[in-house]
């Protein structure tokens, strides 16, 4: 499946990628956007995180490589290590459809799923990126990510953000029960000195949700985490 | 640059009884370091200098240009308003091949034609980087109005990001170069000025569409010159009180249009884009990209005057100065309030969104002006049954404010003279030389103006060129082009090779232009007589408008195809 997804992103992005001697109408661009690395004070020991997206195509056709990290300073060890490869596609003029994998090398054991989903920029302004993962246990888990810009000026912008995710099925090899496992919400406030460069500093609440909540506390872990981050946004 | 006549080629062209020029004219290209913008760059240059220099030819002139590339890119140089073989056009791809790296092109063709054009690059975004130039015709037939002195004023913008880095980052984040968004603070004084439930409306009407009224520009930071020159340089042009100076306004931004007016001064718009029109007196006047005005002014008090013209985003302004003597200057007056777009400028945009509201209001045409008869209405049996509703509480057109009919009613782009004054109108142009007699036109094409702005694309009927098939014309016949601009964008529509009569509904006396800009939320007819075989540019003349797909290639098929096959071939030998 993730061989097949992969071969098949490719595949389309050759497919779109004509040349076009005289115009620039159809180039190819890659752009990387590190939207958050941050420093997250919190109890329990602090974390560093970074997460991002590189991507390259034209306007119709991408590939989008994501990563999201997330590694504990304290005990020296990754807790959430997630990489996608998306092939997106637009389907109009505000949302992309994406096909594609999905590998978390942490939290163990290690999953791979297959991904589908949208993204795009909703009305009223809203960054959306819904996607449906199946692992390779067959497992169906379903998340919402979705951001909005507050302009207090030109330059200082105050970004709430939530992360929504869900599950249709156990999965107790990594603490997940069926229902709505977590909610992580956040408040940043950044100040563009280019748009390329954009320090902040906020707050990010995580929560596990329904019986998720239980099994990470059997785990040990606390299943409500509330830090404050300092960090930079960056664009390439 | 020099010019000789050559006895043999006048010889060649010249009808028995008509004694024709020809000159020579040697242009090279190449490159040069200026901080103009404040900030080192290197630019292009045409003979060494940014703008290039002003070639003056005569009508009925045959002229030869050599033009050498000494840059290590292709290049091109596009005759920007004149009607000539399509081989000479000087467009890469479409015309010929472009100019290699050390390459020297010889562009050769009749001058049939009067008044002032300019000359800029065809290439990539070579054109913002410098490569430009103004012409200058000579008429065979004396103008219908006089002057004692004549310059040319360039209008154009300079980046400090080169043209490949502004689309980069267009395509990256297509507001990247906004930095006038509303704001929580203007939210906040909208509630004070409105009330909060109006404000909580226009920001979920804007929101639903994702678009920002505030989007004048696609692309600010640019330095705006006056012949080169930035404000502080301030370009000085001399005169005695009492004369009568003709100024050429020629606009070679890459992405800006300007109002310009000179505080003190009314000035006669004699020509519009080459073409003679009947004398209108104005206090300002707006110029799109790639447009030229000519325009008379009468000093007669012994000061100096501020030549004034400001973006239309009011992102900054160029300045110069018309003095009796070297070194005095006016004062520069304030810009005036920046434009914000309203619901009418979104018109016909969105049909396919679920703002009943809006509706097909905007085919703002069908929207009454009185005291304009036959303004913009379509000759025949064109479809303005599509009266538009007004929109109930939403930017409805004032009253109390001039209306120009080649902007939506309600727009928030319609120009008005700071001083309350009289600004140009397209409506005011009326051609003192028809080139055409009238005659009903053989066919109608819509061409609807659009495009994505988040993922920052430009279409032509929703298609981008690389997507698009060429438009294909037959020799004789007269075509009339529907422009629908369902964009929010203003698009200065260009057609090479070939005169836009513009439909002000003057019949015989309509402008005959090169460039017609449409602004958003409107539909404008132009009609062209297809008079020129060959392969033709036909573009939105924004360079990243252009750049990103809003541009087709015209094809034009019969006429004296024999006559152009000949021409092609003398010029390739």
């Amino acid at each position: 499946m993730k061989y097949l997804s992969l071969v098949l992103a490719a595949g389309f992005l050759m497919a779109a990628l004509p040349a076009q001697a005289e115009m620039s109408d159809d180039d190819v661009f890659a752009a990387l956007f590190v939207n958050r690395l941050e420093y997250r004070v919190q109890p329990g020991g602090d974390m560093a995180v970074a997460e991002g997206q590189l991507r390259i195509g034209n306007d119709e056709h991408k590939l989008v490589g994501k990563a999201d990290i997330d590694y504990l300073i304290s005990s020296g060890r990754y807790e959430k290590a997630e990489f996608q490869l998306r092939y997106q596609r637009m389907v109009s003029d505000f949302f992309d459809l994406h096909i594609g994998v999905r590998q978390d090398l942490k939290p163990s054991p290690n999953r791979t799923y297959a991904v589908i989903g949208a993204s795009g920029l909703a009305p009223q302004w809203f960054e959306i990126d819904a996607s449906a993962f199946v692992s390779e246990k067959g497992d169906l888990s379903l998340r919402l990510d979705a951001d909005y810009d507050i302009l207090i000026t030109q330059r200082l912008v105050l970004q709430p953000a939530l992360t929504l995710d869900a599950a249709l099925s156990d999965d107790r090899d990594t603490d997940i029960a069926a229902g709505l496992t977590s909610l992580e919400t956040g408040l940043r406030l950044r100040y563009e000195i280019e748009r390329e460069f954009a320090p902040y500093i906020g707050v990010n609440w995580e929560r596990k949700l329904g019986a998720t909540s239980s099994l990470v506390r059997t785990s040990g872990e606390d299943p409500d985490i509330l830090s404050f981050v300092a960090g930079v946004r960056l664009m390439f | 640059m020099h010019r000789r006549i050559t006895g043999l080629t006048a010889l060649l062209v010249a009808l028995p009884l008509t004694a024709a020029w020809a000159g020579t004219y040697d242009l090279t290209i190449g490159k040069t370091q200026t901080d103009v913008t404040g900030k080192p760059k290197t630019v292009l240059t045409i003979n060494g200098t940014v703008p290039g220099p002003t070639l003056h030819f005569k009508e009925g002139e045959e002229v030869t240009i050599n033009v050498t590339n000494t840059l290590d890119v292709d290049t091109s140089l596009h005759w920007h308003g004149l009607v000539l073989p399509y081989r000479q056009d000087g467009v890469p791809g479409i015309s010929f091949d472009g100019i290699e790296p050390g390459e020297t092109f010889t562009y050769r063709f009749p001058i049939r034609q009067s008044g002032t054009y300019w000359f800029h690059s065809h290439t990539g975004f070579q054109e913002q980087e410098g490569m430009y130039g103004s012409i200058v015709i000579d008429p065979k037939t004396p103008e219908n109005f006089s002057y004692d002195r004549d310059y040319v004023v360039v209008l154009s913008d300079m980046h400090n990001d080169s043209g490949q880095t502004i689309l980069h980052n267009l395509k990256k984040s297509s507001d990247y170069y906004n930095r006038d968004q509303r704001t929580v603070g203007d939210f906040l004084s909208d509630i004070r000025q409105d009330g909060l439930g109006a404000t909580l409306r226009d920001r979920a009407d804007w929101g639903d569409m994702r678009m920002m009224p505030t989007d004048i520009a696609d692309v600010s930071g640019y330095t705006l010159l006056i012949n080169g020159r930035n404000a502080d340089q301030n370009w000085t042009g001399l005169f005695k009180p009492g004369e009568r100076i003709r100024l050429r306004f020629i606009n070679a931004s890459a992405m800006t249009y300007f109002d310009v007016r000179i505080p003190g001064l009314k000035m006669q718009v004699v020509q519009a884009d080459g073409n003679e029109v009947d004398p209108v007196a104005v206090d300002a006047f707006r110029i799109a990209v790639a447009e030229t005005y000519d325009v008379i002014v009468e000093p007669k008090d012994k000061r100096a005057y501020t030549v004034f013209a400001e973006a239309m985003s009011r992102s900054g302004y160029a300045r110069a100065t018309l003095a009796p003597r070297k070194g005095m200057e006016a004062a520069i007056p304030p810009m005036s309030p920046r434009p914000q777009l309203t619901m009418a400028d979104m018109g016909m945009a969105h049909r396919g969104m679920d703002h009943d509201a809006m509706g097909r209001v905007m085919d703002s045409d069908a929207m009454a002006h009185d005291g304009q008869p036959g303004a913009m209405q379509p000759k025949a049996g064109m479809d303005h049954a599509a009266m538009g509703h007004a929109m109930p509480g939403h930017d409805m057109p004032d009253t109390d404010k001039p209306s120009d009919p080649f902007y939506a009613p309600g727009s928030g782009l319609t120009p008005k003279a700071p001083n309350g004054g009289k600004f140009l109108s397209y409506d005011d142009l009326k051609a003192a030389r028809p080139l055409y007699e009238d005659r009903p036109s053989t066919r109608e094409i819509e061409l609807r103006l659009t495009g994505n702005m988040e993922r920052y694309f430009w279409s032509i009927n929703g298609v981008k060129y690389s997507d698009a098939k060429p438009i294909r014309l037959r020799y004789g016949e007269r075509v009339r082009f529907k422009f629908v601009n369902e964009t929010m964008m203003t698009h200065p529509m260009h057609l090479h090779g070939m005169w836009s009569i513009l439909d002000t509904g003057k019949g015989r006396w309509d402008p005959i232009k090169h460039v017609v800009s449409i602004a958003p939320g409107k539909t404008v007819y132009t009609e062209t007589e297809v008079d020129a075989p060959g392969e033709w540019a036909f573009h939105c003349h924004l360079m990243y408008h252009m750049g990103t797909g809003m541009f087709r290639k015209i094809i034009v098929e019969g006429g004296p195809s024999q006559q152009a096959a000949l021409r092609t071939k003398e010029n390739e030998e």
